[in-house]
């Protein structure tokens, strides 16, 4: 029975890679432990060792093929004994031999990989509305978040000196996402500075050097380590201005990737939103575009304040149009309306618009028309686009992955109630993640995320339909 | 995976780090004698510390001065000594909430510094910050930290700054014998000494964190030796005599203007009040603090060497404190009597 070699994920959240390079040509003998293939994944580039021995009979798909999908067939191997020629002209193998994962697998290996669009990039069915920000006729470039937060930080390093970037494995390694790539080469050692694993000093340390008058980037490698630092973060960066009367303040960007990835269970999936919004002396961005990504990450390394800067892992690899503007600086504190509607106010951010859209488009099929604000900014918050949104709809329901208590949607509900009662024909409904620790399971883990079908249901519920 | 590797301070010289990992425990038999200008500045200084210092506890107990009060008598040589080591206004500092005599020292105006801990207007911080939360960019003072330990962390990184920039600036970072037991410490010896940094850690050691006694809270009572397994040279000092304290305060500094990373001193000192104008300090025995008061006071100490090479009569000598006491009372005075912020001062200073 030929063997076949699957596209493997070789990340959490990996769902189709490159094929860089076979290491190996049909008609070589391998044997368990040999390298056969090297991977790109989203993160890194990973070797794919041979599992089973034989002779490579076939290779399925050719060296340099971009977004494979995972479980695609990319070999087959002849056991000792077999036919080569005939293994290689076999059909896939049953699918029992595939992955748990199968249940998905078999389409995406069946299909070319390279027609698919990825799922992420899934085209949204609704008119995005233009960014007032952006002049009419900018041209726009497709950009994974990824590159847009790279670039960021590129052009801000390059303006100024004394921005430097700090954190775990963030030089050498290229990023553990992969988000400094290539800053190393560009701005040297002295600006691209790998962190012990030591997130309580690096934080302080990089604070001090912000008291200093530097302006770092510290990248957490994600934000559920940044709890070891947080009193870092909110008793020396946050409150040091208004503690010295104005006189001294930490310029610092703290940011990666915050909330749920995939399947890395409870103490790697949680999202910070609420908690950092709360604090006066922070400014919380949290954007969902690759744009915003850009515009938002640069405006925050020139702000003069301790800055959490919340990305999310799974948002990444997502593409968008990112405009081709020099020095493209957005506002911090501004919501954006991602997409005009009359019926009912939609309020998202972050990861949470990936469920707002995507609702937001369904409910347009069944007649509901949705005002979906992307707030891109908790703290400051802009509150008063949401409150004339709602003026104009009379209801409002709020989408995002945090717990619900003390969420920002029980915050938005508030400052309705008191700004906006008048306007409000409908209680403000909150969908959130649910109220209970990450879950590995992956079916448990589904339900505990908020889902498209709540937030259709809650927008029906406010519309009473 | 990538092989972790040092980013900054690549010109480390690693044998010359081995050699001086070595820790000396014993103290200087002797210490270099001041010269006359030198004892009357020290003399001088400490004075200020301790009449301010006095004074401040008499106001908390008037009501005027509210929260936590922690200060610094019997401590006054340590800053002194350290002061006279460094480059006033270029070189940073930056320390606990037992803040004041850094202050004063660092050339920090009296008025403000008293009008802070009444929480008036021309206080330092316009009155939010109070006793523990003081800052200077002109003197290079960067507080006044309330968070056990957190200012490690943070002057590791003004230290940083320096060796970002190039320049040949040290930060003298400040932490009591309670804070080296904190986490962030260590992680701070490890990327200062990992990178070179320019930072003299001065263990402050007045023996107890809070009212716990270092006996009680500490496995490796010695702290001069608490860089040993990251290599960071330390030495103890007798942080009574303000000249051992300045000697070392010098080789220290020097040390790290070299480049050759961070220094380690313990400096031995001791503190006559309670932790804040709260404790009681039942933790120890009337003898113990009256012993240290009559033996070793480092004040005490300056005064008879004065005295006793005739470099200054009891006269002169009054006449010192007389002017410190008019300069403190000056003090109290105009923090007596400014006004308490305006209101609006609440929202101000949030974001800028």
């Amino acid at each position: 029975m030929p063997i076949d070699i699957l596209m493997p994920a070789l990340s959490p959240t990996m769902e189709e890679g490159t094929l860089s390079k076979w290491l190996k040509k049909e008609g070589d003998k391998v044997k368990s432990g040999d390298v056969i293939a090297e991977i790109e994944t989203d993160k890194a580039t990973m070797e794919v060792e041979a599992v089973d021995e034989g002779t490579i009979a076939k290779l399925l798909v050719a060296e340099g093929t971009e977004n494979v999908k995972v479980n695609t067939r990319i070999a087959v191997i002849a056991a000792d004994g077999e036919d080569v020629s005939a293994a290689a002209s076999e059909k896939p193998a049953a699918q029992a031999a595939a992955a748990p994962a199968a249940a998905k697998a078999p389409a995406a290996a069946e299909a070319p990989a390279s027609t698919q669009a990825p799922v992420a990039a899934a085209p949204i069915a609704i008119q995005v509305a233009a960014d007032p920000a952006i002049p009419e006729g900018t041209t726009f470039v497709s950009t994974t978040v990824r590159e847009a937060l790279r670039d960021a930080m590129a052009e801000e390093m390059r303006r100024d000196p004394d921005v430097f970037v700090m954190g775990e494995e963030v030089a050498e390694y290229q990023g553990a996402y992969k988000i400094t790539q290539g800053l190393l080469q560009e701005f040297g050692e002295d600006r691209i500075i790998d962190t012990p694993i030591t997130e309580h000093g690096f934080a302080g340390l990089a604070t001090g050097a912000a008291l200093a008058g530097l302006r770092p980037i510290v990248e957490f490698m994600t934000f559920n380590f940044a709890m070891q630092a947080i009193d870092q973060i909110i008793n020396s960066a946050a409150k040091t201005l208004y503690m010295s009367g104005g006189q001294l303040g930490a310029p610092i960007v703290f940011r990666g990737p915050n909330g749920a990835a995939a399947r890395v269970g409870a103490q790697h999936s949680q999202d910070f939103s609420s908690w950092y919004s709360h604090i006066p002396g922070l400014k919380v961005v949290v954007p969902y575009t690759a744009a915003d990504a850009k515009g938002l990450l640069k405006a925050a390394i020139r702000d003069p304040n301790p800055v959490i800067f919340l990305e999310n892992e799974i948002l990444y690899g997502h593409s968008f149009d990112v405009p081709q503007i020099e020095d493209f600086v957005l506002p911090i504190g501004k919501a954006r309306i991602h997409k005009v509607g009359k019926d009912v106010t939609v309020v998202s951010f972050g990861i949470g618009m990936t469920y707002a859209t995507k609702a937001v488009a369904e409910l347009a099929e069944q007649g509901i028309d949705c005002e979906l604000i992307d707030l891109r900014t908790l703290r400051p918050l802009d509150i008063d686009t949401v409150i004339e949104s709602v003026k104009k709809t009379g209801r409002c329901v709020t989408v995002e992955e945090g717990w619900p208590q003390n969420s920002i949607g029980s915050h938005i509900a508030s400052e309705l109630m008191e700004k906006a009662f008048d306007f409000l024909d409908a209680p403000v409904l909150k969908v959130t993640g649910k109220d209970v620790p990450m879950p590995y399971a992956a079916n448990l883990e589904k339900l505990a995320l908020p889902n498209v079908g709540e937030v259709v249901a809650a927008v029906k519920a406010v519309t009473y339909r | 995976m990538a092989v972790a590797k040092a980013k900054v301070g690549s010109k480390s010289a690693p044998a010359a780090g081995r050699k001086t990992a070595a820790v000396k425990s014993a103290r200087p038999a002797t210490v270099d004698n001041f010269s006359k200008e030198q004892e009357l500045f020290a003399y001088r200084e400490m004075l200020l510390i301790r009449r301010f210092e006095e004074k401040a506890g008499q106001m908390y107990g008037m009501g005027l001065i509210g929260g936590f009060c922690h200060l610094y008598i019997g401590q006054e040589a340590v800053v002194v000594g350290m002061q006279m080591a460094i480059r006033t206004g270029e070189d940073q500092t930056i320390t606990s909430y037992r803040d004041h005599g850094h202050m004063l020292v660092a050339g920090m105006d009296p008025n403000g510094v008293m009008a802070e801990l009444t929480g008036r207007r021309s206080g330092y911080s316009h009155g939010k910050g109070g006793s523990m939360h003081m800052f200077s960019i002109e003197k290079q003072f960067f507080g006044g930290n309330g968070i056990v330990g957190a200012q490690v962390s943070l002057g590791t990184g003004l230290a940083f700054a320096n060796r970002y920039r190039k320049n040949d600036q040290v930060c003298l970072t400040y932490f009591g014998d309670g804070a080296a037991n904190q986490g962030q410490v260590y992680e701070s010896f490890n990327m200062a000494q990992l990178w070179k940094l320019p930072v003299v850690y001065v263990i402050e050691n007045n023996r107890y964190a809070m009212g716990t006694s270092v006996s009680r809270s500490s496995a490796q009572t010695d702290f001069s030796r608490r860089g040993v397994s990251f290599g960071i040279p330390g030495e103890k000092v007798d942080g009574m005599d303000v000249r051992a304290v300045k000697a070392a305060g010098d080789k220290a500094v020097a040390w790290c203007r070299a480049g050759k990373g961070p220094y380690i001193l313990e400096i031995e000192t001791y503190r006559y009040r309670g932790h804040s104008m709260s404790d009681p300090a039942k933790y120890r025995s009337k003898d113990e603090v009256q012993k240290m008061r009559n033996e070793h006071d480092p004040i005490e100490q300056v005064r008879a060497r004065l005295l006793e090479k005739g470099w200054a009569t009891e006269d002169d000598l009054k006449k010192f404190d007389a002017e410190v006491r008019e300069i403190v009372n000056n003090a109290a005075e105009f923090a007596t009597n400014d006004p308490e912020p305006d209101v609006s001062e609440l929202w101000t200073d949030i974001v800028k």
